[in-house]
């Protein structure tokens, strides 16, 4: 009796993973640290139910800057434990400076490499990072959607915002169509970068390449992460306003599967209608993040 | 399984597990070793594609450059200065029985000795690697009393390369003239010196750069002058310079008090070295070396029967141990002051005495209490402690 209500347990699982509603998400965490994992968990979940192999591999879209770097730390520990492998795991980052030698420590290939990358088991053939410093910049950013294409498309698109609004480096005003380019950054972007520079601006890159907004769209499913007080017009705009190229990340709205992951903090601008709705929905969202059930053959 | 073979078909090892010594401080970094030397595995990563061949778990142990030792007279009873035959197989042996002690390379050294001993011993110290037979010579080193203007052209030519170990020396009875300052230095010649302050700097002005075992066999410092001491604080060394000099750190030759004023004063020019004689590495008892017989209790090596001290028979890493736990200091300066300093005294800071990428991956693993583990040459294990 007991056990058969366990299979039965299991297989409402698989079925809320496997199928689940064409509906976009916000989750409302607590704090920073409880958003991150969050976070984690529901990478590693995903990854454990694609099932990737030699000829299957699971195709993460990713994102750099503060946001997503407690995120990275708990996806390394669940590496270190031994509960995920990154070995069938292709990458795609969605941004790099453009002239910024790839050995600076503010580059994008930097970022990845000391945060993510050197901690885990993939390969380096298996990432991909658009190359800033290319002699023919828009055969690069081609280059890169075919890349993408060759890999399967994403499974899973991960990333940040700024308090712009802004999703990569799709600036204000950017097509939401928009595909891999170069792009010009916004004058606020550069100066929130000078902090990274010396505080000096003529240091900051003023080019980036960056996927489009059309890419990420493109992708089965996107994971928005969105973090403290400072992003919370952001993320009332994403969500409660209607979509607008000013605020690039509105253009999920029509994804047919997105989750945004929040902090209290975030959600400050948010109606309390909103903010409860989904709140009373956590209990059904916490279960895409509880561990899968454990199988024999990990991958 | 070569994983990348578009640049190197050679074997990519990865140290994992463990604390490197890296920019002064301990990182919690993996090593990465190709080819005998270090790699950087970020170029690795996004340039070559490449991965590690073979990972080895450090177990958590720090991981510091080689040894450097620039002042070592013999051991396991063999004495480098003794004229024999067979000298060579003397230095090789000791350069086998100091691996497990963390030296990866050193400089045999040849105390004061009648001009026909160098005639004889010099030509068999040769310079090379090190590897599984044991730590690589670097060129040896002699340690003098400042000969005069006249003998020093009769001097056999010294096999030192790239080399600069010169001792600041001057009049102690003698007059120690730029000409024969230069001349030390170019031959790389180290000498005892008994020079007073403004002496031992015109000797820094003219080349000199290393002060032979700091307030042994030298005047004592006062306060009026204070000697080569106070080469330590001058403000006469020319910019860009850094004079080193070495420390027998045994805990008998030279005070706690002493190794701390010196230790605080110069910090990046201290250099360790053992000065072991024929005596380190026997065990407690009487031996019989050359003409002399010695008695070894616990640290000290009398003439036996007396209680006059016939030299250093600590060990390398027993000195790191011992400036440690008697200056303070951190556990980075401790291993930099035998692997760093000892390499950029001797010019060679460019690929020993680091864990820059590029740099020869001569390494030594240790616990936290800086017992030696294992020790590695050009990245391949040439040590480790039995079980």
């Amino acid at each position: 009796m007991r056990l058969s209500s366990f299979r039965r347990a299991h297989r409402c699982f698989f079925f809320f993973c496997l199928f689940p509603s064409r509906t976009m998400k916000l989750i409302i965490l607590n704090d920073y640290d409880q958003a991150s994992e969050w976070a984690a968990k529901y990478i590693r979940n995903k990854i454990l139910l694609f099932r990737p192999g030699p000829d299957r591999f699971f195709t993460l879209g990713l994102p750099t800057g503060s946001t997503p770097l407690g995120c990275y730390k708990k996806l390394i520990e669940y590496y270190k434990n031994g509960e995920i492998s990154f070995q069938y795991v292709k990458t795609f980052n969605m941004d790099e400076y453009v002239g910024l030698p790839r050995d600076h420590p503010e580059s994008y290939h930097s970022f990845m490499w000391n945060n993510f990358f050197k901690h885990i088991d993939i390969k380096g053939e298996n990432t991909h990072i658009l190359d800033g410093n290319a002699p023919d910049l828009q055969a690069e950013c081609q280059a890169f959607e075919e890349k993408i294409t060759a890999a399967g498309g994403i499974e899973l698109f991960v990333g940040g915002i700024g308090p712009d609004g802004h999703i990569a480096f799709n600036e204000p005003g950017s097509s939401l169509v928009s595909r891999t380019r170069v792009k010009t950054l916004a004058k606020d972007t550069i100066m929130a970068n000078a902090r990274f520079f010396d505080g000096d601006l003529s240091k900051v890159p003023t080019m980036a390449l960056t996927v489009g907004v059309g890419t990420v769209m493109d992708a089965k499913e996107v994971m928005i992460l969105i973090t403290g007080a400072h992003k919370a017009f952001a993320l009332y705009k994403a969500i409660e306003e209607g979509v607008n190229h000013m605020w690039t990340v509105s253009a999920f709205q029509q994804h047919p599967q997105t989750v945004f992951v929040c902090d209290e903090d975030a959600t400050l601008e948010l109606r309390v209608k909103t903010v409860k709705y989904f709140k009373g929905m956590m209990h059904v969202h916490n279960k895409l993040v509880e561990p899968p059930p454990s199988d024999p053959k990990k991958n | 399984m070569p994983s990348n073979r578009s640049v190197s078909d050679a074997p990519i090892t990865q140290f994992i597990n463990c604390r490197i010594l890296r920019d002064h401080r301990l990182q919690r970094e993996d090593l990465w070793v190709r080819e005998g030397r270090i790699l950087d595995p970020e170029k690795l990563f996004f340039d070559e594609q490449g991965y590690a061949d073979k990972r080895v778990d450090c177990e958590g142990s720090i991981i510091a450059p080689g040894f450097i030792d620039v002042q070592i007279n013999g051991g396991f009873g063999i004495d480098f200065s003794q004229a024999s035959d067979d000298v060579s197989a003397g230095v090789s042996f000791v350069a086998k029985k100091i691996l497990e002690h963390g030296v990866t390379s050193f400089c045999p050294t040849l105390v004061t000795s009648p001009p026909a001993v160098y005639h004889k011993v010099l030509p068999q110290v040769k310079v090379h690697g090190g590897g599984p037979h044991g730590a690589g010579v670097l060129g040896e080193n002699r340690c003098v009393r400042p000969p005069p203007e006249d003998e020093l052209q009769s001097f056999p030519e010294l096999v030192l390369t790239r080399s600069s170990i010169c001792g600041p020396f001057g009049a102690g009875g003698w007059s120690g003239s730029q000409s024969v300052v230069r001349e030390l230095c170019q031959r790389s010649i180290t000498c005892h010196s008994v020079a007073n302050l403004s002496q031992a700097e015109d000797a820094v002005q003219t080349g000199a750069s290393f002060i032979t075992h700091l307030f042994n066999a030298m005047l004592p410092f006062h306060h009026r002058d204070p000697g080569i001491v106070g080469l330590l604080t001058s403000d006469q060394v020319p910019a860009g310079r850094t004079v080193y000099y070495g420390m027998i750190a045994d805990g008998i030759h030279t005070n706690p008090a002493a190794l701390r004023i010196a230790h605080r004063a110069h910090p990046s020019g201290l250099v360790l070295v053992t000065d072991a004689i024929a005596a380190m590495g026997l065990p407690p008892g009487r031996h019989t070396l050359g003409q002399q017989v010695i008695e070894i209790q616990g640290l000290h090596a009398y003439v036996a029967g007396t209680k006059t001290l016939s030299g250093s028979i600590a060990t390398m890493d027993m000195c790191v141990r011992h400036f440690k736990q008697a200056s303070g200091c951190s556990v980075e300066e401790a291993l930099e002051a035998a692997s760093l300093h000892p390499a950029q005294l001797l010019g060679l800071g460019h690929r020993k005495g680091n864990l820059d990428y590029g740099s020869d991956a001569d390494l030594v693993l240790l616990d936290d209490a800086l017992d030696v583990k294992a020790t590695y040459i050009s990245g391949e294990e040439v040590w480790r402690k039995g079980p």
